[in-house]
């Protein structure tokens, strides 16, 4: 029994990478659930929104590497994020324009809206791919460790390494930042208290005189951000892939649906809630009970529930049994 | 100008076009546009019954079709010698263990009443029930996956002729189709989508890893097919003699022989399934769905079981896109589960149905063969374009470079390019519902 090496042990493995994976797929279904509540449809283009705000960070980046240009120990990467967020809200803005407005003056269902999304997820994916590729790009640089494994256990004297990444540390100080910007943005401000109003009763929202393009816009600009800063985090992070983005969907839309879709809260803690289990369902867990069981009854195979390779299958379970048991989502979203 | 006489100038062009390909480029990728034509008017057939006439949205077609191929596998190739003894009962077992456990659990949910007690009884159910499932499956999968790995190493299937395993594929999509709609149906219709999505890639990654069943990543290659193998066609005198008759070289001969065998059986199941299509739109039934899709609560209050009929229709639609699964595994002889995308295998399907006409048979049919003689020659278009635009460059330019290498990702730019332009300015399709 070694209660506190199991527990460095967990941090390491499962605590940490999963409440960094957990602030990335929260950040993905806010923007998810905004569209949602102010435009009311699933907008499918939200992976490809976020690769090609990635996309355009990671271009930025090359060009001040190149220039010589960079934060030290953090990555170029943050010096480059406004740009992208820049490029992005344009992108999203110009979409809405071309694209959806149409069917929302048409007042067309939201699966018409859905499926257009679709449409403008193929486009978007393949500028992306056109622009920059299909494969792995990296652009990760600065110092990779806040604290790194034998740092740790040179401190601390203890068998097992805890190891703390710099993307984990800008992530979630990141994820902190724009979740409370955020909030104070739709509690206190007069334009964020218009966007609420008009989520709760659009036909109440439009007497008070409240102008729905720019809530609209608004809305846009702020996904565009989230889905921007989450993108770019998650490819700092992980790496980035036109595709892995489009299969984020899944667990984003997971997010936000067991959240409650329409429900800001609901989002972040829907996020958590599908990190953690990914990551505690996929975690071979030998190391830990090899500390916290007694001896002799330490197990012999690798206690992995599932292999990594089912980490979709997770989300899609969790999904269906919210489905099943409360489909208004854990925060009471709007749907039914 | 009626509405047959269009039609029939519609068909007419695509199958000039056909003709046209066949006369620029060679008769042998002329007939394979008709054969993945009519595979993909099956599929935009399947995805037309549950959008066309019930408004269900499907981003799941990839799914679908990848269980139609897995059951190609299962029911055509020849049993590994020796699996079955060594682990393949075992799994079976371990597998229907796994299916009582979660029976188990939903009877559980039922009969006890809603408390504490109920949850823990359940969650205890699942998580014993599950560790039991793995106990018994982990070494007998072992087992299977040991058995000449470079050439086996899987159960093999049951040696049946392959044709069986159309209605097979049919079957085990319908039983997919059953456990997502039994969930997703009835709720908002964004939940169906995002349920289908993730179901598909879910039966991606299964084909993907679990080797017992169909070798994962490392292919089943060589199914048996229902025509004859090329070499033999040559090696038998009467044939060659009939070809040079015809003015054929053998070996050209033998090749538009198979495909067009290939050609005839795909059209008897396209004209059946048209048939019962057609049957199905004019039937009461079909005017029922449509009333469903049209106005819900009209056909609810007029004592409709919306949610059954809805269930119905995903079932039917899901069993023809595994049916046309199958049909594509057999053509290709190989299940490759690292090949099914959800561009080529949902979005394209998407596209056939609207740019055709949602709604209407025929319009899917003309849809699944525009759509895909364009996904064939998308490609050679788009990389003369990036010839012609880059011709002015410098030779060994980085951009040059750049530009023709991305001449391939035209497709996916092209395709949502025209299913935007057809909803917005067309979004009745080119053969619209009546």
């Amino acid at each position: 029994m070694d209660l506190l090496n199991a527990f460095i042990a967990l941090s390491n493995y499962v605590l940490i990478p999963g409440i960094a994976y957990g602030s990335q797929l929260a950040l993905g279904a806010l923007g998810v659930t905004l569209v949602y509540g102010i435009l009311r449809f699933s907008n499918f283009a939200h992976g490809d929104t976020m690769a090609m705000g990635t996309m355009a960070t990671i271009l930025m980046t090359w060009l001040f590497q190149s220039m010589g240009l960079s934060l030290g120990v953090l990555p170029t990467a943050l010096l480059a994020l406004p740009f992208g967020i820049a490029f992005t809200m344009l992108l999203v803005l110009g979409t809405d324009k071309v694209v959806y407005k149409f069917y929302r003056e048409q007042k067309a269902k939201p699966v018409i809206l859905v499926i257009v999304s679709l449409g403008v997820t193929f486009i978007y994916n393949g500028i992306t791919r056109f622009i920059i590729g299909a494969d792995d790009q990296n652009f990760l640089d600065g110092q990779r460790f806040i604290m790194s494994a034998r740092d740790f256990k040179e401190m601390t004297g203890l068998r097992e390494g805890l190891a703390f990444k710099t993307t984990q540390g800008i992530t979630i100080v990141t994820a902190i930042i724009v979740v409370a910007l955020l909030f104070w943005f739709l509690n206190k401000t007069r334009a964020g208290k218009s966007m609420r109003a008009y989520s709760d009763n659009e036909d109440l929202a439009l007497l008070s005189g409240i102008n729905p393009e720019r809530v609209v816009m608004i809305t846009w600009m702020i996904v565009a951000a989230l889905a921007t800063i989450a993108g770019t985090l998650y490819g700092l992070d992980k790496s980035f892939k036109p595709f892995t983005y489009f299969q984020l969907l899944l667990p984003i839309f997971a997010a936000a649906i067991v959240g409650g879709l329409g429900s800001p809260v609901g989002a972040i803690a829907g996020g958590f809630v599908i990190a953690f289990s990914e990551v505690t369902i996929t975690y071979a867990w030998k190391k830990v009970l090899g500390y916290v069981m007694p001896e002799g009854l330490q197990p012999d195979g690798l206690v992995q529930l599932m292999s990594t390779d089912y980490k979709f299958a997770v989300s899609f379970v969790i999904l269906l049994i919210v489905l099943l048991i409360k489909p208004t989502g854990l925060f009471k979203g709007k749907s039914v | 100008m009626t509405q047959t006489v269009k039609n029939t100038i519609l068909f007419a062009i695509i199958a000039l076009m056909i003709i046209y390909t066949g006369f620029a480029q060679s008769w042998n990728s002329a007939l394979l546009i008709i054969a993945m034509g009519l595979i993909s008017s099956i599929m935009a057939l399947g995805v037309n019954l549950q959008w066309g006439f019930a408004g269900l949205f499907n981003v799941g077609v990839m799914g679908f079709v990848a269980l139609g191929g897995l059951a190609a596998v299962l029911v055509s190739m020849p049993p590994t010698e020796g699996a079955w003894s060594t682990g393949g009962f075992a799994i079976l077992g371990a597998l229907a263990l796994g299916a009582t456990t979660v029976v188990a659990a939903v009877m559980l949910m039922k009969r006890m009443a809603a408390g504490t007690l109920r949850t823990l009884s359940v969650i205890a159910v699942l998580v014993i029930g599950f560790f039991i499932f793995r106990a018994l499956l982990d070494p007998a999968v072992q087992a299977v996956e040991a058995i000449n790995p470079a050439q086996t190493g899987y159960l093999g299937g049951l040696g049946l002729p392959v044709l069986i395993s159309w209605p097979v594929g049919g079957l085990f999509a319908a039983g997919a189709a059953w456990l997502i709609g039994k969930t997703a149906l009835g709720l908002r219709s964004d939940y169906l989508a995002i349920a289908t999505l993730g179901i598909a890639e879910i039966i991606i990654a299964v084909l993907k890893n679990e080797d017992w069943m169909s070798r994962g990543v490392k292919n089943v290659i060589g199914l048996p097919r229902p025509v004859p193998y090329e070499i033999d066609l040559q090696n038998n005198p009467a044939f060659v003699e009939r070809a040079a008759g015809l003015g054929f070289d053998p070996v050209d001969a033998s090749t538009l022989w198979v495909k067009l065998l290939y050609i005839a059986l795909f059209a008897a199941v396209l004209i059946v399934l048209l048939w019962m299509s057609q049957r199905a739109l004019h039937s009461p039934w079909g005017r029922m769905l449509r009333a469903i899709r049209d106005n819900e609560v009209a056909a609810e209050a007029m004592g409709k079981d919306v949610t059954a009929r809805h269930l119905q229709v995903f079932i039917l639609g899901s069993a023809i896109c595994g049916i046309a699964g199958a049909m594509m595994t057999t053509m290709d002889s190989q299940l490759t589960p690292g090949t099914y995308q959800p561009l080529r295998f949902t979005f394209l399907i998407w596209v056939m149905v609207i740019v055709g006409g949602s709604g209407n048979n025929f319009g899917a049919i003309l849809g699944g063969f525009l759509i895909w003689f364009l996904w064939v020659q998308v490609e050679p278009m788009g990389l003369w374009l990036m010839n012609l635009i880059t011709a002015g460059m410098s030779e060994g330019s980085a951009l040059k470079a750049h530009l023709i290498e991305s001449a391939a990702h035209m497709r996916l730019l092209t395709m949502g390019i025209v299913l935007l332009l057809v909803l917005r300015f067309s979004p009745r399709g080119l053969i619209p519902e009546r």
